[in-house]
């Protein structure tokens, strides 16, 4: 093979070298300190110590996959809307969308608790109406609901954009050919925006099994997730092996879900022409 | 032919943004003829098909199926298919599965499904493509597999948006043949939309020209051809010389300083009219021998024959003839009385029909504005 450092290559190295020292680097020290006791040697000590975490995963995973899918069935429909709407209704709910998006995300949950807090304002303006004090903090509910107000728009963004590359065309003629408007969802529509939709629960899904600072605002402390074990693992030197071995783990998890998705958008590979 | 009256448009309007696309349409379409809707870019004739189709609804007029208003049947529940302008098949779905789409949706059994998917797939002669995806298809076969997933549904009625658009000149010449064919051989209504004159009078059975969202002219593609009732209908189809005369009397007409006998009658006496002359019914002749002399100003050869310009008297005739005539030369000009066709004066009087300022090169620039329209 030739060697030519042409200006595509030269282009791209900044990158190269940002992604060398910041996601190939702290990934390979990853996987060596989860193969590794605190002597520096070799060790399967710290995989076979997570036997301890099975309900964290089991309890990430149920959480993530609940938020994901209330954030399909409200995402999809809201994003069907947009597509369809006028210009100006459009750029409403866009707006109304993004508006969240340009505020971070720490602000936004600790928003979300003043909100629901036990002491909080809805909470008190139950109670001054002769209600009953809201204990929402600190439930399964609360969290998920943290999951799908923080990733909601990362479901509905990509499904918006298949939906607006959806050509009218294509809907004609599922009605010419006897589709009624169910039909069409089901038949047509569908299938056509499914890479939309299996971006936006990639998107949805992979941020919302690795979070820590939701359930640790919402649930109260109440609810340890993967993401909340990480971080206590690597807040303590000691631990650092079995947090890198939990992290390895989620990774390879998080890989699998993906690999899935990905099976299901093979089906439609050339979709978006 | 059958002349039950299958779709009826009365008194059809439709506007844009204030904008009128369809002006007062009223047509009637006979079970199992082939009809064309021919005419320009903007002159309405898509719009006239969505309506049959029932992608859009008519500001006024109803429009009839059998006998039964359907203006406000969805496009779902007619008796109607459509073969789209750019074919739209599904592109999640293979061949089989395109094909397949509408009887599916009706919840036919396997069997059935995979039986008549095979017998379309031999009509259209796309024999064994059933698992090929739709992307890999070239744009004659995606043309074949549309007309598939239409025809399978078994509709007493056809809409083709035009359907040959896309196509070479080769292959839009075998699918009109095919098509032609289809037709005869399912006995089912065509209803054809093109700006293409040549396709609309080869292909129909009737054809309706259209003009400014208005109907022309209704008429086999003979009588079109050779009865054209106004200068648009006359330069449209085919080429026309488009002459002022007056009547003098019935079958006796002046043109260009000269009196003509002809075949037609009815006029008023001395009545202003349009006369359509043909290019090819044109003789060249020596110039003491012709009714008319001009000089040469243009030969363009074209193969079959000499495309030749000819000023008489500061209007340009096109003349097709096989001799050669040099440019610049003095010709004299013959017309049979049968080659020259009155018409009434219209809107269009004078727009038309004099090769003053013609250019093939213009020629081509305005069809291939044509080539985009409606999209």
């Amino acid at each position: 093979m030739k060697k030519k450092f042409s200006f595509e290559r030269l282009a791209a190295s900044p990158y190269v070298v940002w992604s060398l020292l910041f996601i190939i680097a702290p990934l390979l020290f990853v996987a060596y300190f989860a193969f590794t006791d605190s002597d520096g040697g070799f060790s399967f000590q710290n995989i076979a110590s997570l036997g301890a975490y099975s309900k964290t995963f089991v309890m990430s995973l149920g959480f993530s996959l609940i938020a994901t899918t209330v954030c399909f069935l409200i995402g999809y429909p809201l994003a069907y809307c947009m597509a369809r709407t006028s210009e100006r209704t459009r750029s409403v709910l866009m707006i109304l969308l993004m508006l969240p998006m340009w505020i971070s995300l720490l602000i936004r949950t600790y928003s979300l608790m003043a909100l629901l807090d036990n002491g909080g304002l809805i909470s008190s303006f139950l109670v001054d109406h002769g209600f009953e004090k809201l204990n929402f903090i600190g439930t399964e509910a609360a969290v998920i609901l943290g999951m799908i107000y923080d990733f909601l728009p990362y479901m509905v963004m990509p499904i918006y954009t298949s939906m607006t590359k959806l050509d009218n065309r294509y809907l004609e003629a599922a009605a010419d050919l006897g589709c009624n408007g169910p039909k069409t969802l089901f038949r047509v529509i569908f299938p056509l925006t499914m890479p939309g939709v299996v971006s936006g629960i990639t998107m949805v899904f992979v941020p919302s099994i690795s979070t820590f600072y939701i359930s640790q605002k919402l649930g109260g402390g109440c609810f340890d997730l993967i993401g909340d074990t990480i971080e206590r693992q690597f807040q303590n030197a000691v631990t650092y092996h079995t947090g890198a071995a939990v992290s390895l783990v989620m990774m390879i998890l998080i890989l699998l879900s993906l690999a899935i998705m990905n099976k299901f958008s093979d089906s439609g590979e050339d979709i978006i022409v | 032919m059958n002349k039950d009256v299958l779709i009826q448009l009365k008194g059809i309007s439709k506007a844009y943004d204030g904008e009128v696309v369809l002006d007062n349409i009223s047509l009637e379409i006979h079970d199992k003829e082939f009809i064309t809707l021919l005419g320009p870019s903007g002159c309405g004739k898509t719009t006239t098909l969505r309506i049959i189709g029932g992608f859009e609804t008519p500001d006024e007029g109803d429009v009839f199926f059998d006998g039964e208003r359907i203006n406000d049947l969805p496009p779902y529940r007619r008796q109607v298919n459509t073969v789209f302008q750019r074919y739209a098949l599904f592109p999640h779905l293979n061949v089989f599965d395109n094909i397949a789409f509408g009887l599916r949706i009706q919840k036919r059994k396997g069997e059935e499904i995979r039986e008549r998917v095979k017998e379309m797939l031999a009509l259209v002669n796309l024999r064994g493509f059933e698992r090929r995806r739709v992307s890999t298809l070239s744009g004659g076969q995606q043309q074949r597999v549309a007309i598939a997933r239409a025809l399978i549904n078994q509709p007493k009625v056809l809409l083709l948006d035009e359907p040959l658009a896309a196509l070479d000149l080769k292959l839009r010449k075998d699918m009109q043949n095919e098509l032609k064919n289809i037709q005869q051989k399912t006995g089912i209504t065509f209803i054809y939309v093109t700006h293409d004159q040549e396709e609309a009078l080869s292909m129909s059975n009737t054809v309706v020209v259209m003009a400014h969202g208005r109907i022309q002219q209704i008429g086999t593609p003979t009588d079109i051809y050779n009865e054209p009732v106004n200068a648009f209908v006359a330069d449209f189809i085919g080429e026309s010389n488009i002459v002022d005369g007056v009547m003098l009397a019935d079958r006796r007409v002046r043109l260009a300083g000269h009196t003509f006998d002809c075949v037609d009658g009815g006029f008023g006496k001395n009545e202003p009219v349009d006369v359509v002359i043909r290019p090819e019914d044109v003789d060249v002749v020596k110039v003491d021998a012709g009714q008319l002399c001009g000089t040469v100003t243009g030969v363009t050869f074209k193969g079959v024959h000499y495309e030749i310009i000819v000023d008489v008297a500061g209007f340009k005739w096109m003349i097709q003839t096989t001799d050669f005539v040099a440019e610049g030369e003095t010709i004299g000009l013959s017309i049979d009385p049968d080659a020259i066709h009155i018409m009434k004066k219209s809107e269009f009087s004078g727009m038309f029909g004099d090769y003053s300022s013609f250019s093939d090169e213009l020629d081509k620039l305005s069809d291939a504005s044509e080539g985009v329209e409606e999209e």
